[in-house]
């Protein structure tokens, strides 16, 4: 039955592309427990998403952009008094409720420039400097963790395997198609042709085995789309039938247990909107998209931990174009049944003019890196060894953040 | 190095893919080939339909506002808007999408100077503009005739200042809102107290950051901030209902918005007025060392490896430095690079050289409707949708991944399902690949159980899969 829905989803992924989201996937053998890392490139306004309403500069920086308190009429959700939650995180605001989010705030990569593409780079390299290395810090952890004895160490929705996950550990992609499968006898032949190409016969294998993972038993499923994604916005369904691919994929025991999502355009310089707009919308779409992984994911929810990442934050007052330029520290999410939720996790600095950054951004207090050792070493039994030496080289000042998940 | 490998690097990595004959026609001459096809001035890309950007633009402002007005009247009347008032606009402008991506892919795949061709969408990808954005799609391709084709062949400060006074580039990254802190209109919204207007600094920090300098080129943020203010006013006339006059559609500078008074960046004063201001600063940036080193950084990695060789960089900057950014004396210095011609298949194609390389190697018509244009959305990389104004990624692990990897062989099944029977696969191999042509891949074309097969397996070999 899973193989069957699963089925359906590739039919309906294959009606639209992959260009603004994909998915990557790793095995790690560490008991039950899931790891999903969403990254949101372009930057996602931490002061949007988690306002600091009783912060005494928030509505001044923010001028038109700022939300209402909590309780008001398009106000934001409450979340501890000082920090609210943007109105359009409905679900994250119940995960809050459910003891099952952790909000993390003024929090940065190492990164202290402003370019997406560097910033992005070094929130997956792992390092403290852009193109340090050509891998990623969650292959590498992967490569460090107890690895069972499967052949392959993950597979990626979306036809490419990001930086994050590019590395030692062998890790493959997926993305559905609706090209026609080759006849075994000329597939065979393509693999003999790439016998003496090492690169290519191992991708070719990658690739084979995880369209095996995708398509297993149950061809014959009926290829119709799932109600709730069938009418309205295109980029919608879009979104939320990879998310559902990647459920399908972490759901079943011996599936891979790590994946990756990337979304993108949250990179809002212009017209960023308040509790509506074009911020809220895909706000919207992002907390939709991770109700239905909790729904899809099912029972094995409660093992599982979602982290959602950003390369920077934006400036702290908008600009002159009613958004926000390129900016440093921002927020941050961890959701899921493996959480140890319901707090918000913050060394907050203010936003007075002194306390801002190169008087411009939000100050970074926390270090993503802290973060992901904590999460790595207890979520996923990451030899700490590994992560100090491998996983994330030159940082030391960046100790764990324990007790982020129940253990 | 062999005659014979000469060619296949210069027809299908510094062309788009060797059309049958055209190794024959390169014969030992592979260098001479590249630089004649640098000599004539560019030919404009011209296909029946295809209009300018400002009749493009004014007549889709001009369809904005009038399902803005249409919606404003049905709202207050109650009934929801029909969905054609809003889908107005995208209608409008898909076809003229397609339009473009069919007239450029024609092109692509008959021109007889496919260097420059490929030379043409490295700029275009180098400035590039994404169709994510709504106008984007009907703009991206007048914006690659007007802005890029006429200046391939000329200076890099022209293209440079052609680009960035392009609507399209102005719409794409925001900077037509931008308005100075102290410019006049600014300053008359703080005399009515309405919501102040200021600056966005978005397309300043990407000229900055990816069109000249590059990321490591020694700019701050304050020079970011200031070249926002210096560009601040470069806008579109017609655009966001302000006043100030100008043919709809086309560039406009509006004084009004415009950051008053003389600015230092990156260590200079520039005290010119207005527009001449913002010239000026690209002037210099055009003509900046930082520049010179990372255009050639991108053009030895397009062209020579995925790990540029700095010898060659260097001479490339050098060339660039020394004739004042004329592009073709980079190129000539491009060719004659001693690094380009030793590793006969050193880059990896992207999905839209693959596409390409087959259309051209099997001489495939390209028809003017969407039925071309979707192997490329089909194996990852639809026609002016990078996602970013960083363009597509140049290197081997941005496109080799697995499943990319499973959709091109799956899609060569394909194409050798449709044209076995009128392709020989055994004849084409050679004209194809050239010296490149393993004698593992002969033997399987050779051997191959169907004409069919025979032509899936050679567009699946890894000589192919490369160039």
């Amino acid at each position: 039955m899973e193989r069957r829905e699963f089925l359906r989803r590739g039919a309906l992924l294959a009606g639209g592309t992959l260009l603004s989201t994909s998915v990557a996937f790793a095995h790690a053998d560490t008991h039950s427990s899931r790891f999903v890392l969403v990254i949101l490139r372009g930057a996602l306004d931490g002061l949007a998403s988690v306002p600091p309403l009783a912060d005494p500069d928030y509505a001044e920086l923010r001028r038109e952009l700022a939300l209402h308190p909590a309780g008001e009429a398009g106000g934001a959700l409450p979340l501890n008094g000082f920090f609210g939650l943007h109105p359009a995180l409905g679900f994250l605001h119940d995960c809050y409720g459910a003891r099952e989010l952790v909000v993390l705030h003024a929090l940065a990569s190492p990164y202290r420039e402003r370019s997406h593409f560097d910033g992005q780079d070094v929130l997956e390299n792992g390092t403290p400097r852009p193109h340090a290395l050509q891998t990623g810090w969650l292959n590498r952890a992967l490569a460090a963790a107890p690895v069972r004895g499967a052949r392959e160490a993950g597979v990626s929705v979306g036809q490419n395997v990001p930086l994050v996950m590019r590395g030692p550990a062998s890790v493959t992609s997926w993305s559905p198609s609706k090209l026609v499968a080759l006849d075994e006898e000329t597939l065979a032949r393509v693999s003999d042709l790439y016998a003496g190409d090492a690169l290519l016969a191992s991708r070719l294998a990658d690739a084979l085995a995880a369209d095996a993972l995708a398509s297993g038993e149950g061809a014959e499923a009926a290829m119709t789309m799932p109600q709730e994604a069938a009418p309205g916005a295109k980029g919608k369904a879009r979104y939320t039938d990879v998310v559902r691919a990647a459920a399908a994929f972490l759901r079943p025991e011996e599936g891979p247990k790590v994946a990756v999502f990337d979304t993108s355009g949250w990179d809002t310089h212009a017209n960023e909107g308040s509790a509506q707009g074009q911020l809220a919308g895909r706000l919207a779409e992002l907390d939709a998209g991770l109700s239905m992984l909790r729904q899809e994911l099912g029972p094995v929810w409660k093992d599982t931990a979602v982290l959602l990442l950003t390369e920077f934050g934006r400036t702290a007052a908008i600009n002159g174009t009613h958004g926000t330029d390129h900016g440093t520290a921002t927020a941050a999410f961890l959701l899921g049944g493996a959480v140890a939720g319901g707090r918000v996790i913050v060394d907050w600095p203010g936003l007075s003019r002194r306390a801002l950054y190169q008087g411009r951004d939000l100050a970074p207090t926390l270090d993503v890196r802290s973060v992901l050792k904590g999460i790595l070493a207890e979520h996923l039994t990451v030899p700490s060894r590994a992560l100090e030496l491998e996983v994330f080289p030159d940082s030391a000042g960046a100790r764990a953040l324990r007790g982020l998940t129940r253990t | 190095m062999p005659a014979s490998i000469a060619s296949a690097i210069a027809a299908n990595r510094f062309g788009l893919g060797a059309r049958p004959g055209e190794l024959a026609l390169i014969g030992g001459e592979s260098h001479e080939w590249l630089r004649a096809q640098l000599r004539a001035p560019a030919p404009a890309l011209s296909a029946p339909g295809l209009r300018s950007s400002a009749q493009i633009l004014a007549q889709a402002l001009e369809l904005r506002r009038e399902s803005r007005a249409q919606r404003k009247v049905q709202s207050a009347a109650s009934p929801p808007a029909p969905e054609n008032a809003v889908q107005r606009l995208p209608q409008y402008l898909r076809p003229i999408y397609t339009l473009e991506v069919t007239a450029r892919l024609q092109h692509a795949v008959s021109t007889e100077r496919p260097f420059l061709e490929r030379l043409t969408q490295f700029w275009a990808n180098h400035f590039a503009i994404s169709i994510d954005k709504l106008f984007i799609a009907g703009l991206a391709g007048s914006f690659e005739r007007e802005a890029i084709r006429p200046h391939v062949l000329g200076h890099f400060s022209d293209m440079l200042l052609a680009v960035e006074t392009h609507p399209a580039m102005q719409l794409y990254l925001d900077n037509y809102l931008s308005v100075g802190p102290h410019s006049p209109a600014a300053q008359r919204r703080v005399r009515r107290e309405k919501p102040r207007i200021g600056i966005n600094e978005n397309l300043a920090r990407e000229i900055l950051e990816l069109h000249t300098l590059g990321v490591g080129g020694g700019y701050t943020q304050q020079d970011v901030t200031t070249f926002a203010e210096v560009i601040s006013g470069w806008s579109i006339a017609g655009e966001g209902g302000r006043s100030g006059g100008g043919d709809p559609g086309r560039f406009l500078f509006r004084a009004e918005l415009h950051e008053p008074g003389s600015k230092v960046m990156l260590g200079r004063r520039y005290t010119q007025e207005g527009f001449a201001q913002g010239v000026a600063v690209l002037g210099d940036l055009a003509a900046h060392p930082a520049t010179a080193h990372f255009v050639a950084t991108k053009l030895t990695r397009h062209f020579i490896a995925d790990e540029p060789p700095p010898q060659a960089v260097a001479r490339l900057a050098d060339a660039f430095t020394r004739t004042g950014g004329h592009l073709p004396s980079v190129y000539a210095a491009l060719v004659d690079a001693r690094e380009a011609w030793l590793e006969p298949l050193a880059k990896y194609k992207s999905p839209a050289d693959y596409v390409v390389s087959c259309f051209r190697g099997l001489s495939v018509p390209v028809e003017a409707d969407r039925v071309a244009l979707t192997p490329f959305e089909v194996l990852g990389q639809r026609t002016w949708q990078p996602g970013s104004p960083a363009g597509w990624p140049d290197r081997s692990a941005d496109w080799d991944g697995a499943s990319a990897l499973l959709k091109r062989i799956r899609w060569a099944d394909a194409v050798g399902a449709r044209l076995g029977n009128r392709r020989d696969a055994l004849q084409l191999a050679p004209q194809l690949l050239g010296a490149n042509l393993s004698a593992a891949t002969g033997e399987a074309v050779m051997h191959a159980s169907s004409a069919a097969q025979a032509l899936t397996l050679l567009l699946a070999s890894p000589e192919f899969m490369r160039r």
